[in-house]
């Protein structure tokens, strides 16, 4: 099985879908001969040509509301977002438009576009240009967000959200890009919308988190379990909305305490729905308060240095929570 | 002064390529907005529904347009007060007035839309909403995926002047002149963004921005049909050709308030709103259509009540429909979701 970068497996992705279906087809600031800033789209352009990978204005609601249109017309667009930071000036038409065309036409009309921004910090690209924008959209019914943490989920959920039927969000971590690399098999495989996945098997405390995140809850967990014997039970959400309820239930009650991670600030952030849930269901099952690791409640990260590395999670920030948690 | 005025040339309709039939049918149909309109209005009035939005004064233009279109392959993203256009293309009043009545067998929404929020997959009229001239970029959208596919066809998408200062107007324009795209764009400026008068919303004229966009810009007499006619189909030739987008400033007056929750007197008076009265499209067609000898007093007598006929079925249908039930409240979140969207 190849092993390959994040940010390839994304590209396979996208390559893959567009050989199989002639609809799907790609557009966005700077994808066309560039390749995207990251380079995420290198390469579509030479082989699938400027009609199927298009260049357009610096114009993020065109680029919105021109794929909802080819969307609505039975095409199967990919916008790209070129930093979910930028992603604001769309937002109407992704809120007011995507997420309610099959609500508002009563099912006669439909909106199959996938929108994909890259998420997160940790680059030094200060305020603009390391958000982590998911709360903002989350609680729009109507609209799918995904967000990927391993080259193999990033292939196989962007494969499933292209295929998808309804506006899919697609959250990919621009630092995972290069860093996180992964078997990815060739095969045309797909990662189910709407299922939870659980990382690690364990008994003593819950980690649920998404995105990069994960990687730190992932070796902080190894460490703990080889240094203090402490075992943790790992989900990663996969699917930000609709969120697997049954998935969170289940891995709250294995250990009766939870910790929810992400980069997002907390204040309204995915982990304060998911402390919901669980108060909701299970408050007579825990046997510790529902720990949140979040970034902090700042409008977004700074570009120098230490502020950066205050602001961002990493393996020992979460390691000292997972520590706390255990022996709460 | 317009030249069907001053100088009435009684075969205009053939000119521009239409026949007697289809003159008179064109006539025919906004009569039949207008009347539907005015009926609502009635109704909203009498305590039986609760809002409504006008077209009354801009229905010659919307109807002009839909005839120029093909009513076979183009899409068609109206505005909220285009009752003129969707019946144009195909929408009946049975239809409008389940939407008016807000009933489950509404085809716009299932009665879950304001009235005046069209959509209708089998007629091509795309689905809109409430946030102005976010169907522009739509239109671009879809005249992008058309000249994917090769298909021979245009979109054609209206608002208002005042929506005409959104920034997706701008930016839907620009990108389909950059891509130049079958799409025809076409604002119905009827003065009024509900109280704010033209002179403060826009500083140049509308249709001097499509240089802008690098495509061509017509302003046409709204009250015209047979002109706004020649307009539009020759937008669609075009289109066709592969040369691009053309953007029509219609104008014209908003005859009604801006919406049935609206006075206003309070903002413009009885004068200007008479004096635009008398400029009215429709009775002045009407009279051309007599003038060329192609209609009659009494054919417009039979024709009126042939209209109230179906408009008095229509209402009667939408009043008796049922309402959507409660649950269906949380149907058609997602695709397949018989329960709903996921809590």
């Amino acid at each position: 099985m190849p092993v390959m970068e994040y940010i390839e497996a994304l590209r396979l992705a996208m390559r893959e879908e567009m050989e199989r279906d002639e609809n799907v087809f790609v557009l966005g600031e700077d994808v066309g001969l560039k390749g995207g800033v990251f380079t995420t789209t290198k390469g579509l352009q030479q082989q699938f040509g400027e009609h199927r990978v298009l260049d357009t204005p610096l114009s993020e609601s065109a680029i919105a509301g021109v794929a909802i249109g080819a969307a609505m017309y039975g095409m199967k667009p990919i916008a790209e977002m070129q930093y979910s930071d930028f992603m604001f000036p769309a937002a109407n038409q992704i809120i007011s438009e995507a997420a309610k065309i099959r609500y508002r036409s009563n099912n006669d009309w439909s909106c199959p576009v996938v929108i994909r921004a890259p998420i997160g910090g940790g680059i030094f690209g200060g305020l603009y240009h390391s958000q982590c924008p998911e709360s903002v959209f989350f609680g729009t019914p109507g609209l799918k967000i995904v967000a990927p943490f391993t080259p193999y989920d990033a292939k196989g959920l962007l494969k499933a959200a292209v295929r998808d039927p309804d506006p899919v969000l697609f959250f990919e971590n621009k630092k995972c890009y290069t860093l996180i690399t992964g078997d990815v098999p060739e095969t045309d495989y797909t990662v189910e919308i709407g299922k939870a996945n659980v990382l690690r098997e364990g008994d003593d405390i819950t980690v649920i988190s998404y995105s990069l995140p994960l990687h730190f809850a992932l070796e902080a967990a190894a460490e703990l379990q080889e240094e203090e014997g402490i075992s943790a039970h790992i989900l990663d959400l996969r699917t930000l909305q609709p969120l697997d309820k049954e998935s969170i239930v289940e891995a709250v009650r294995r250990t009766g305490k939870v910790m929810i991670v992400h980069e997002d600030n907390k204040t309204g952030g995915i982990g304060a729905e998911v402390a919901a849930i669980i108060a909701e269901e299970l408050l007579y099952d825990l046997d510790a308060p529902i720990m949140r690791v979040c970034g902090p409640d700042v409008p977004a990260m700074p570009i120098n240095p230490p502020g950066e590395k205050f602001f961002m999670l990493n393996k020992g920030k979460v390691k000292d929570a997972m520590r706390q948690l255990a022996l709460y | 002064m317009n030249e069907m005025e001053s100088k009435p040339r009684m075969s205009r309709h053939h000119e521009v390529g239409l026949t007697d039939d289809q003159a008179i049918d064109m006539y025919r149909t906004m009569l039949l907005a207008r009347r539907f309109d005015e009926r609502v209005l009635l109704l909203q009035r009498a305590g039986k529904i609760n809002f409504h939005v006008s077209g009354i004064g801009q229905e010659a233009a919307q109807v002009a347009a839909g005839f120029a279109l093909d009513r076979d392959v183009d899409y068609y993203l109206p505005y909220y007060r285009d009752y003129g256009l969707v019946l144009s293309v195909g929408m009946t009043v049975r239809e409008l007035m389940l939407s008016v009545f807000a009933k489950a067998e509404d085809p716009n929404s299932g009665g879950r839309q304001m009235p005046g929020h069209f959509g209708h997959k089998r007629l091509r009229i795309v689905t809109g909403s409430s946030p102005v001239t976010t169907q522009v970029p739509h239109a671009v959208g879809i005249a992008l995926a058309a000249k994917m596919k090769g298909e021979k066809l245009v979109s054609f998408v209206t608002f208002g002047e005042g929506s005409s200062n959104q920034g997706d107007f701008h930016e839907g324009c620009n990108f389909a002149g950059v891509h130049k795209l079958p799409v025809i764009i076409m604002c119905e400026n009827n003065q009024y963004a509900i109280s704010v008068p033209i002179h403060k919303q826009i500083g140049g004229r509308i249709v001097d921005r499509a240089a802008g966009y690098g495509f061509p810009g017509v302003r046409v007499d709204g009250n015209d049909p047979l002109e706004v006619y020649q307009v539009v189909k020759d937008a669609r030739e075009r289109a066709l050709k592969g040369e691009g987008p053309t953007l029509i400033e219609a104008m014209m007056y908003r005859l009604s308030p801006h919406s049935t929750s609206d006075n206003d007197l309070a903002y413009r008076t009885k004068e200007e709103v008479e004096e635009n009265r008398a400029k009215d499209g429709i009775p002045k067609y009407k009279q051309y259509l007599i003038d060329a000898g192609i209609w009659s007093e009494e054919q417009d007598m039979q024709l009126n009540a042939e209209l109230r006929a179906i408009i008095d079925d229509a209402t009667n249908y939408g009043d008796k429909a049922p309402f959507p039930t409660p649950e269906s409240t949380l149907l058609h979140v997602y695709d397949g979701d018989s329960e709903g969207g996921r809590a």
